[in-house]
């Protein structure tokens, strides 16, 4: 009986890819452990192997096809050692679907740049970041990026693809397993005014670092009576990705929003992303940028320009309404867009403010909103205790009580460790019909 | 390495200290007073309530930061923990603006707002001034790895006790450095106690010189109560960095005679011990015979530094018993730096 090959899903995110390369063909013998086949995912150039002995007896899906999705069959092995085992998956077992994010991505809109910066292109929020970068360093030889992984790897999440081979090694290095010894180093330099970026793995990872991030980088310039600033960019993904479990996803907004000295950005877009970050680097005080893994290889349009940036500190109307502000930051402003789109069908029109920095909070643009709507609703992937929703609410309640004719509503994280298991972790994000449905509780709808 | 630390050991079993000229012991010992007096001043003011919080003082260690900073050059940094107003007087910083700071007065370094354990001067090349133990490790091979960077020949020198020396972030800061030949001086003032707790008891290596040695970091073993073994230890180190050969590890061997902070009884060792090393070892002493009976100096020209000395820690005290509180208006700046 023969085997089944199916399309491998090489990291917790991945959803699709290119079938680059087959290695064997039709009448090859494959033993166990042989590379197969090349997989090119947005990330990476990944080897498939043989798990089963045989004889490839058909091949599937031609080399060169791109957007082959997960756990389609690619190939059929005739089980040439008598060991008769069902389509197991190439690399790791896949599991029984495509691993869906855990979130539901944005459908991508255009999102238009209050200022019009001219014509734009569509990117990914992955060459937004690195476009940032690089203009940067190009225009500043103090700016350098700092990390593990980001210089010979070109990036754990490839954001800092081609960097290496444009800025060399000095202005690109690759850092040791130490994120507290490191950061602190990234600190001590950015007190001398160099302008670190260092790259977190992930921000879990920051937490090893945190009392130089918050200690040292946050509170020398008061604590020095305004002499020692510190420019620096702390950045990496923040949050849920997918099937990776309590340690591994967390948001860390609320924490660096705690902080004086500290600001806090939270790009959606393509364009937030790489206006953000740009200022982010140009700010003379450390900023904590919290990106997100699973929008890391999706596409909005992004202005062309090259002075293009954005203002820390300015909240987005990202579309536009009259019952309803929802209030979002980071992937979950495109869950608002979607919420807003059903809203809509059942005529409720909803305002989605993109918050795009959290420190500073522009509570100005929110109030403005809550005075049109009268009826709020946050919604964020993190835990709700002492979180943002709980914060924007009560900056509402305290510039704009008058005006709001419900209690605010918050959607949220659950408040539990991350569970692994798939049902579960959906059960523990924010769903887009919770969000639906606090827009209609709000909005006495329901 | 090894080699080193052996040489080390043998320069510092000498007792005389031919390595310092006339005016270099007389300017070291002005500088170790003056450290002396402030901190003694420092206490007094500490015991009248106008010195508030945590407050270290540095005395009995004072060779340390004098032999070091006699290997300098302008540009090159320092940056140590929480007892460093030996450090900032060192570094050429006012006794005026650190005795301000001490009493939270608006003439302070930072203007009232960092107290005992945060000042700065960039003038210096002073980067504080850490209360955090240990963050001063990786934060000091921050301004080396900024010298590296901008290949400017200078070294950052990076202190701290030796109980920090047990923290994490040393040892990886110790990897960075010697895997980037960043041009750092990791000092450590072995002053035998980290807070209540001896080095003993804390530390299984009993020799902290070579806690760099995994990584192939040259460390030695000075005499920290002598500033000329002090200076010449310094030296190497400083030539070595400058060199471009990566870092190195200075093991101060001192002793603090004042308890961990203001506020420590200090029961974890005999008044007996304190007062045989104030006898046999102190820096002060020790530099006074050597201008009395080897440089020719007179008690008359040591008396005239003594006042010197005793007049600028009086001007200190003064100004910052006479300089106002910070204004209200103050507790809302230096938060953020106003982007342009």
């Amino acid at each position: 009986m023969g085997a089944v090959i199916l399309m491998p899903a090489l990291s917790p995110t991945m959803t699709e890819g290119k079938l680059a390369r087959w290695l064997k063909k039709t009448g090859d013998k494959v033993k166990s452990g042989e590379v197969i086949a090349e997989i090119e995912t947005d990330k990476a150039t990944m080897e498939v192997e043989a798990v089963d002995e045989g004889v490839l007896t058909s091949i599937l899906v031609p080399e060169g096809t791109e957007n082959v999705a997960v756990n389609t069959a690619i190939a059929e092995l005739d089980g040439g050692t008598g060991t008769a085992q069902a389509a197991p998956a190439p690399v790791a077992p896949a599991p029984a679907a495509a691993p869906v994010p855990a979130s539901v991505p944005a459908a991508p809109r255009a999102a238009t740049p209050e200022k019009d910066w001219g014509p734009t292109k569509t990117i990914t929020v992955r060459e937004a970041l690195r476009d940032a970068m690089a203009a940067e360093m190009r225009a500043d030889a103090d700016v350098f990026l700092i990390g593990e992984e980001v210089a010979q790897y070109q990036g754990a999440y490839k954001i800092s693809q081609g960097l290496l081979e444009e800025f060399g090694p000095r202005r690109v290095m690759d850092m040791p397993i130490t994120e507290h010894g490191f950061t602190g180093m990234a600190v001590g330099a950015a007190f001398t005014g160099l302008k670190p970026i260092v790259e977190f793995m992930t921000f879990n990872f920051s937490m090893q670092a945190i009392d130089q991030i918050i200690n040292s980088a946050a509170k020398t310039l008061y604590m020095s009576g305004g002499q020692l600033g510190c420019p620096i960019v702390f950045r990496g993904p923040n949050g849920a990705a997918s099937r990776v479990a309590a340690q591994h996803s967390q948001c860390y907004a609320s924490w660096y929003a705690h902080c004086p000295g500290l600001k806090v950005i939270a790009p959606w877009s393509a364009a937030d992303a790489k206006g953000l970050l740009r200022a982010a680097i140009r700010d003379p005080n450390p900023v904590i940028v919290l990106e997100n893994e699973i929008l890391y290889g999706q596409s909005f349009d992004c202005p062309t320009a090259d002075d293009f940036v954005l203002p820390i500190g300015k909240a987005k109307v990202e579309r536009a309404g009259s019952d309803v502000t929802i209030v979002a930051f980071s992937i979950m402003v495109g869950m608002a867009m979607q919420a807003a789109e059903k809203l809509a069908e059942q005529g409720i029109s909803a305002e989605v403010i993109n918050l795009r920095s959290i420190r500073p909070l522009d509570t100005e643009t929110i109030a403005a909103s809550v005075r049109k709507t009268n009826r709020l609703v946050t919604l964020e992937e993190g835990w709700p205790f002492a979180g943002i929703g709980a914060e924007v609410a009560m900056q509402i309640m305290e510039t704009a009580f008058d005006h709001l004719d419900a209690p605010p509503v918050r959607v949220t994280g659950v408040d539990v460790p991350m569970p692994y298991a798939a049902n579960l972790e959906k059960l523990a994000l924010p769903r887009l019909e919770q969000v639906v449905e606090a827009a209609r509780s709000v909005t006495y709808r329901r | 390495m090894p080699q080193v630390t052996e040489a080390a050991t043998k320069r510092r079993g000498k007792a005389k200290t031919p390595s310092l000229s006339r005016d270099e012991m007389l300017r070291a010992y002005r500088d170790m007073l003056l450290i002396r007096r402030f901190e003694e001043k420092a206490g007094q003011l500490y015991g009248m309530g106008l010195i508030g919080g945590f407050c270290h003082l540095y005395i009995g260690q004072e060779a340390v930061v004098v032999g070091m900073q006699m290997c300098l050059k302008p540009g090159d940094q320092v940056i140590t923990s929480y007892r460093d107003h030996g450090h900032m007087l060192a570094t050429g910083m006012e006794a005026r603006g650190v005795m301000a700071e001490l009493t939270g007065r608006i003439g302070g370094y930072s203007k009232g707002k960092g107290g005992s354990m945060h000042m700065f001067s960039r003038e210096k090349g002073f980067y504080g001034g850490h209360g955090i133990v240990g963050a001063q490790a990786s934060l000091g091979n921050g301004l080396a790895f900024a010298n590296w960077y901008r290949q400017d020949g200078r070294v950052a020198l990076t202190y701290f006790g030796e109980g920090a020396s047990n923290q994490g972030q040393v040892f990886e800061s110790l990897n960075l450095a010697a895997l980037f030949k960043l041009p750092c001086i990791f000092i450590i003032e072995n002053n035998k106690y980290g807070m209540g707790t001896s080095v003993d008891r804390a530390s299984a290596s009993r020799d902290l010189s070579q806690n760099g040695a995994p990584w192939g970091i040259p460390g030695e073993q000075v005499n920290g109560m002598d500033v000329a073994s002090v200076r010449e230890a310094g030296e190497r180190a400083v030539a070595h960095c400058r060199a471009g050969k990566g870092p190195y590890l200075l093991e101060m061997k001192t002793y603090r005679y004042r308890g961990h902070s203001m506020s420590d009884p200090a029961k974890y060792r005999t008044r007996e011990e304190v007062q045989k090393m104030r006898e046999t070892s102190d820096c002060i002493e020790t530099a006074r015979k050597a201008l009395l009976d080897d440089f020719g100096v007179t008690e008359a020209d040591l008396k005239v530094i003594d006042d010197e000395v005793k007049a600028i820690v009086q001007d200190s005290a003064d100004f910052a018993q006479e300089s106002p509180e910070p204004p209200e208006s103050e507790l809302m700046t230096d938060i953020l730096v106003e982007a342009n």
